[in-house]
């Protein structure tokens, strides 16, 4: 492992296969929360944290786990240590620093359900990934959830003032948006490290 | 409660994705070919009839503060199945739709049922629900699998169905197309709502 693959691994997390454009993962709290810019920022910012904790947790239970020969239960584990580290992330930012706490409100147990989370500890296992991959993979995996979720509120705040046809009020546009973003994002792929 | 009612709600006046607007990620992501369509739908069928049941036979036993937890647990116990029978019996199925199948966990739409539905009611209307819901889901599946498919790769089911002089319109396999493609269908769908609103209102003033 190299300075090299790490740096593939950030790229292609952030832009190439971003979570939202391209694999669709974590879509609900993106379409849910993303009305205003500051919310999202908050949201991004704590989906960012969970996901790289939860990398680095489940690759510990994942090995506990291959350790007993009980690879099948690998679901299930994944998601009662996300859910236990959410509830944990929250008791920790109620204690500790609760102006953060405050500002994200009830986004935070949401987190457990955000796909994106269970997503990253799955792919880490199915690209074999060791700890130091898998914890990166899950920071800029958030990181590029955070960019996507910060130009979709950006547009969509100015999305309220336009004029759409009554059917396309809403939830429509803003589908609309996204694949209009998702667009711009097919051209970051074949983007690589070194070219070879 | 009625079947014909509870029916009716599944595909139409609530459906999951198009009006409860539920399990936005595995809509958009399996939907490019036929075959990942029917697959996912009939496996969210399956777990969520099976949730549904379990959940209302312990709806009295569950405590009230950890209610979220063992819904999970429930769902999560049921997803490994299917996970396990289809690498067993349709391992091509399971590498397509890849990692969407152990994140029908976190599908809300199964979550959504048990909290709303399946805790507050009896087992056999709460398996009802789960079979409803878990086909107005497959038919929203359907439609997009059909449309992206057909106009994207001109195939059904992988067997040529467009003329060989059609040109692929290939942007409606990309993300790009599945959103797009959501948002025409929910928009269509509220254009129909506001329709049959706006025909009823109309009716009760003639009446008047």
């Amino acid at each position: 492992m190299s300075i090299t693959s790490l740096l593939a691994i950030s790229l292609g997390a952030i832009l190439t296969n971003n979570f939202i454009f391209s694999q669709f993962l974590g879509i609900c709290p993106f379409l849910g929360v993303s009305k205003k810019i500051d919310t999202a920022v908050g949201m991004g910012a704590a989906v960012t944290f969970v996901m790289g904790l939860a990398s680095a947790v489940c690759y510990g239970i994942n090995s506990l786990l291959k350790l007993a020969g009980l690879e099948y239960m690998q679901t299930v584990a994944f998601i009662l240590v996300i859910a236990a580290l959410v509830q944990f992330v929250e008791m920790f930012l109620k204690r500790y620093i609760p102006t953060l706490y405050t500002a994200l409100g009830v986004y935070l147990p949401l987190i457990t359900t955000n796909c994106a989370v269970l997503g990253v500890a799955l792919l880490n296992v199915q690209n074999n990934y060791n700890f130091i991959e898998s914890v990166v993979y899950g920071i800029t995996g958030g990181l590029g959830f955070l960019l996507a979720i910060f130009l979709f509120a950006a547009v969509r705040e100015q999305l309220e003032f336009s004029d759409t046809p009554k059917a396309f009020e809403g939830f429509p546009i803003a589908l609309v948006t996204a694949g209009l973003i998702a667009l711009a994002f097919m051209g970051f792929s074949g983007l690589q490290v070194w070219p070879q | 409660m009625n079947v014909k009612k509870q029916l009716k709600e599944g595909l139409l006046t609530q459906n999951p994705v198009l009006v409860q607007l539920l399990g936005m990620c595995s809509t958009l992501a399996i939907t490019t070919s036929v075959a990942n369509g029917l697959g996912m739908g009939v496996s969210v069928i399956i777990i969520l009839t099976l949730s549904n049941i379990i959940i209302s036979l312990l709806r009295k036993i569950i405590p009230n503060e950890v209610r979220i937890a063992c819904f999970i647990i429930v769902i999560a116990g049921f997803v490994t199945c299917v996970q396990l029978l289809m690498k067993a019996f349709l391992p091509e199925l399971d590498k397509s739709l890849g990692v969407f199948i152990p994140l029908i966990v976190v599908n809300c739409i199964i979550l959504g049922r048990a909290e709303v539905f399946a805790s507050r009611n009896t087992m056999g209307v709460s398996a009802l629900d789960g079979i409803f819901q878990g086909l107005g889901y497959t038919a929203v599946l359907l439609v997009m699998c059909v449309f992206r498919e057909l106009f994207g790769a001109g195939t059904l089911l992988g067997v040529r169905i467009m003329p060989e002089s059609y040109t692929n319109m290939g942007l409606l396999t990309l993300p790009v197309g599945g959103f797009l493609c959501l948002g025409a269908l929910i928009a269509a769908m509220q254009w129909g709502m506001n329709r049959a609103d706006k025909k009823k209102s109309s009716g009760e003033k003639e009446a008047e």
